[in-house]
């Protein structure tokens, strides 16, 4: 058949169209009759007992609807929001795990916790019925940074909470890492700070509700990386309805990095509210209010140690990171810095020992979450600064410090000191492509040029893995995940032979409309323009985890390949009803089913016809129709990663940091879709960047005040702050995936921030500068340039 | 009050609350959905048309400043009417996978159309300089400013007519 595309090819993608027109259909488009609008009163303080709240005002003004409180929450005995993830600590005790209430009870514990919910007939009359809300606040003092919190005499938030400690986690073998510390020829020892970051996709969060009085069913559009999921847990654990009941849209989402992976309780708000006031009801956020109520990502303090023999053989890394959970725990907030975060140090090296200790901490911030790369950018900053800094300690040259350590391709699958095991990788050949793309024997002379222009470079490198295609459900499950982690698909074959997918994850950005039709296209020989990729609505797709966790290919892909598989088994067995031959004779290949060593065929087309129009078929045996089904759960996770080099360039009069070039050779397994592959590392590694110089979120200590509250206090890489970017792929096959995908989602955020500030360090090493904390801004970069240069007092 | 102006390429008269923002009047009150809001600050350029053949953040225009004027949004650059064809620019955005969510897509794709209008032959330089106005968060830029590239020849190629 014509137009089949398969694997590999770079076709344009499906969804471009509606894009470009400017016929999208995202939440904040969607109009319904009569529909009510909303507003929702957040905290103004970091931490307040509520005194009192009086809605009179407000429902006094003309069209309003409603003004809903914690106190209608409690009437209504509706749940607090369910945290995925329940994680123990080394004590063996379950993490403090403290209602997160959709609308606060008595108390607020950051900015932007919600207070009420305001429905009046227009926008504008909701906003000054909000406005007409008393609130009388006692305000409490605030404590924001994880350090502070834990100290005796802090603002304490839960009154069954001591010391704001949800939780105090390890991993690893504690003794031996001791013990190879006693022996070992050098430790290397940095504190870093990983900085609070916020996602801010491009579409700010929104969601519209409505309930049907006759039926008793609900629907709620929302801006959200798992349908399913919200309406599984929304049903059961926070609004109690029948799960049958309850319908969640997710349409054209515009990005969401993590940042829309969550249950949010404005979902759960909303859609109770419809119920009360009897309309549709629409909220959209502002980007300000996306600021102080999308869940922030990263914020760890962490304390690292690793141990070299005398000839740099990594021995023993221990790591003490505590980690800002924010205010409340968020539905997978636990698990990043733990389960995310503590298997990933042992990186892409051969360290026999590590031991992590991760203190989980509340703060009045906003609850902190996943945010794309998710706690393995965290620790791959960790370590791959430290590799640099024993590196300098010790004279030995970083690359070949790396080459030393470095897991040999023939290693694997490899088992960690720290729980996983590596199907499989290459990362000594992710180096040394990238050495050669990245040009370093070139950069002496480009070093030199600079020098002249009176500027400092540098050049960082990052080697570094990750583990995604979350997850397998049985391994999760030990550590703490309350869900299953598989996917579904279902290939729906109609009498034409065109074919409708059904499937669990959720396209909004990464191409799946496309990537996931070449798959089936070259499965089943159908042209790659009559496969159609529907996602987002739980009355359509029959059940699915979603995206996140570079998962949608690696788990959702290989549960569309298997149903592609059970269409073919069918197809041959009415092939060989057909075509008069035994079962085992057919042979399908391109679209056409043949008896072996014949020339008799039936085309998939006819097959298709046949199954619905089943006129001549063996009905006894076998039921009409063409759709299958499948749920797939990986056996392990995968674990892409690669190799970044960053080039910078530093003016020292402004400490202004120039990304001059940027490199990477990523392994990400099968490619299906080279265009798209590269698209997604573009990206991740924009993201890397703009983490490691621009992002920072910020809050006044005493306050809890959010100071970067939006855009213009918030710096978001833009067009004129990048260089073109080389990108590769080296790629090993994963060895459980059913096509040799790892995943690509994540890898250009994990890699990225580390190989920037390793840059940035190398450039202002001349000046005895070991480590600089992101973002590497003018400001902080001037400082460290005029200390260094300031004679130091005798010691 | 009544407004009247031309929106993509047709004559329009709206009665319309003189505080409101022409973004708002277009996602509104004339549900022409492509016109995105993306923040509070005029900082992300979601929201780009072309006003007078000038880009402008539509955020930034109250709907009596359209009276008189000419407003073409993402919905009208390819011409009026139910016309599937696609812009230059837009056929350039496909290409080169110059988008990924779609949500600053129609910013960008109007900020290009202006910036490939006054400056046929840009530099990659003055492409990135040409979007600092506009955010993207998905792409991290480079095919955005391949597809512009792109995009500036294809619209300034012979045969194209303007």
């Amino acid at each position: 058949m014509s137009n089949v595309i398969g694997i590999g090819a770079a076709p344009r993608r499906k969804e471009d169209f509606r894009f470009l027109t400017g016929r999208g259909n995202y939440v904040a488009d969607i109009k319904r009759a009569d529909m009510a609008f909303g507003v929702f009163i957040r905290s103004q303080h970091g931490h307040a007992v509520i005194r009192g709240i009086d809605t009179a005002p407000a429902l006094a003004l003309p069209g309003v609807q409603a003004v809903l409180t914690g106190d209608d929450v409690a009437a209504d005995g509706l749940g607090s929001m369910p945290c995925g993830w329940g994680i123990h600590g080394s004590d063996g005790l379950p993490m403090k795990e403290p209602p997160f209430p959709m609308l606060a009870q008595g108390k607020v514990r950051f900015v932007g916790d919600m207070i009420a919910f305001v429905v009046a007939d227009t926008l504008e009359l909701a906003r000054a019925a909000a406005e007409a809300v008393v609130i009388d606040y006692e305000v409490l003092p605030a404590v924001v940074g994880v350090l502070e919190a834990v100290r005796p005499g802090a603002p304490q938030l839960f009154d069954d909470v001591p010391n704001n400690l949800c939780c105090d986690w390890e991993l690893g073998d504690k003794a031996a890492v001791a013990t190879a510390f006693r022996k070992a020829a050098h430790v290397a020892r940095l504190s870093l700070v990983n900085n609070r970051l916020i996602g801010n996709p491009m579409e700010p969060r929104a969601a519209i509700a409505e309930y049907n009085g006759g039926t008793g069913h609900y629907t709620l559009w929302t801006t959200s990386q798992f349908p399913h999921v919200v309406r599984f847990l929304m049903s059961a654990l926070v609004l109690n309805i029948p799960e049958q009941k309850m319908r969640v849209v997710a349409p054209d989402v515009g990005g969401g990095f993590g940042v829309k992976q969550f249950h949010y309780g404005e979902e759960a708000v909303i859609t109770w509210a419809a119920r009360r006031v009897g309309r549709p009801v629409k909220w959209v956020a502002d980007r300000s209010e996306g600021f102080v109520s999308d869940r922030h990502g990263r914020d760890h303090v962490t304390e690292a140690e690793l141990a070299l023999d005398q000839n740099g053989k990594f021995l023993a890394l221990k790591v003490v990171t505590s980690a800002n959970m924010g205010g409340y725990l968020s539905t997978f907030g636990p698990n990043i810095p733990t389960n995310l975060y503590a298997p990933l140090l042992s990186g892409v090296y051969t360290t026999p020992a590590i031991y992590c200790n991760v203190k989980v901490v509340f703060t009045n911030t906003v609850p902190v979450d996943a945010y794309r790369g998710a706690g393995r950018p965290e620790a791959t900053f960790v370590v791959e600064r430290l590799v640099d800094v024993a590196a300098a300690e010790m004279g030995i040259d970083r690359v070949e410090l790396r080459r030393r350590n470095i897991i040999p391709k023939e290693s694997y699958p490899y088992q960690t000191p720290v729980l996983v095991e590596y199907d499989s990788g290459d990362p000594m050949g992710c180096l040394e492509g990238a050495l050669t793309a990245a040009d370093v024997a070139g950069f002496a002379e480009r070093k030199a040029k600079s020098e002249r222009d009176g500027k400092f470079r540098g050049l960082g490198f990052s080697t570094y893995v990750e583990a995604c295609g979350l997850a397998p459900s049985r391994f999760a499950g030990r550590l703490g995940a309350r869900g299953g982690l598989y996917e579904s698909a279902t290939v729906r074959v109609h009498p034409t032979g065109q074919v409708t997918v059904l499937i669990g994850t959720h396209n909004h950005g990464q191409g799946h409309e496309t990537t996931f039709a070449q798959i089936v296209s070259e499965k089943l020989g159908v042209a790659f323009d009559n496969v159609d990729i529907v996602f987002g609505d739980t009355d359509r797709v029959q059940f699915g985890m979603g995206t996140y966790g570079s998962r949608s290919l690696v788990v959702g892909g290989a549960a569309l390949a298997k149903a592609s598989e059970k269409v073919v088994v069918k197809g041959k067995k009415i092939a060989a009803h057909l075509l008069e031959a035994s079962e085992q004779d057919i042979q399908f290949e391109a679209g056409v089913f043949s008896v072996a060593g014949t020339d008799r065929t039936k085309t998939f087309q006819e097959i298709a016809g046949a199954a619905y129009v089943p006129h001549n078929y063996p009905l006894e045996v076998l039921e009409p129709g063409l759709e299958e089904q499948a749920y797939y759960d990986p056996v392990n996770f995968t674990y892409p990663g690669g190799c970044h080099i960053a080039e910078a360039e530093i003016d020292p009069e402004t400490g202004i940091v120039t990304l001059e070039k940027y490199t990477a050779v990523d392994d990400v397994g099968t490619v299906i879709n080279p265009m798209i592959v590269e698209g997604q590392l573009h990206g991740g590694i924009v993201q890397g960047i703009g983490q490691a110089l621009y992002e920072n979120a910020v809050y006044d200590d005493v306050s809890g005040q959010l100071l970067s509250g939006s855009l213009m206090d918030y710096c978001m890489p833009r067009a004129d702050h990048l260089p073109n970017m080389t990108v590769k792929t080296h790629s090993t096959l994963c060895t459980h995936t059913p096509m040799g995908v790892k995943g690509c989602g994540e890898v250009g955020t994990i890699g990225s921030p580390a190989a920037v500030i390793n840059a940035v360090v190398d450039a202002l090493s001349h000046l005895g500068v070991q480590h600089v904390d992101m973002p590497a801004t003018p400001n902080r970069i001037w400082r460290v340039i005029q200390n260094a240069a300031m004679p130091r007092a005798a010691e | 009050m009544i407004v009247s102006f031309t929106l993509n390429g047709r004559s329009r008269t709206v009665d319309v609350e003189p505080a409101t923002l022409v973004a708002d009047l277009l996602r509104e009150n004339l549900n022409l959905t492509g016109t995105h809001v993306g923040c509070d600050t005029s900082q992300c350029g979601a929201c780009v048309v072309l006003f007078n053949g000038e880009a402008v953040k539509s955020c930034t225009l109250l709907a009596p400043m359209l009276d008189g004027g000419t407003l073409t949004t993402i919905e009208g650059l390819s011409g009026p009417g139910g016309s599937n064809a696609l812009h230059p620019m837009q056929e350039a955005f496909h290409q080169n996978h110059g988008l990924q969510c779609g949500f600053c897509t129609p910013g960008m794709v109007m900020t290009a159309v202006a910036l490939a209008t006054k400056n046929p032959t840009p530099t990659e330089a003055e492409v990135r300089h040409g979007l600092e106005g506009n955010i993207c968060r998905c792409t991290g830029y480079q095919n955005i400013v391949a597809s512009v590239l792109a995009g500036a020849a294809a619209m300034h190629a012979p045969g194209i007519g303007e």
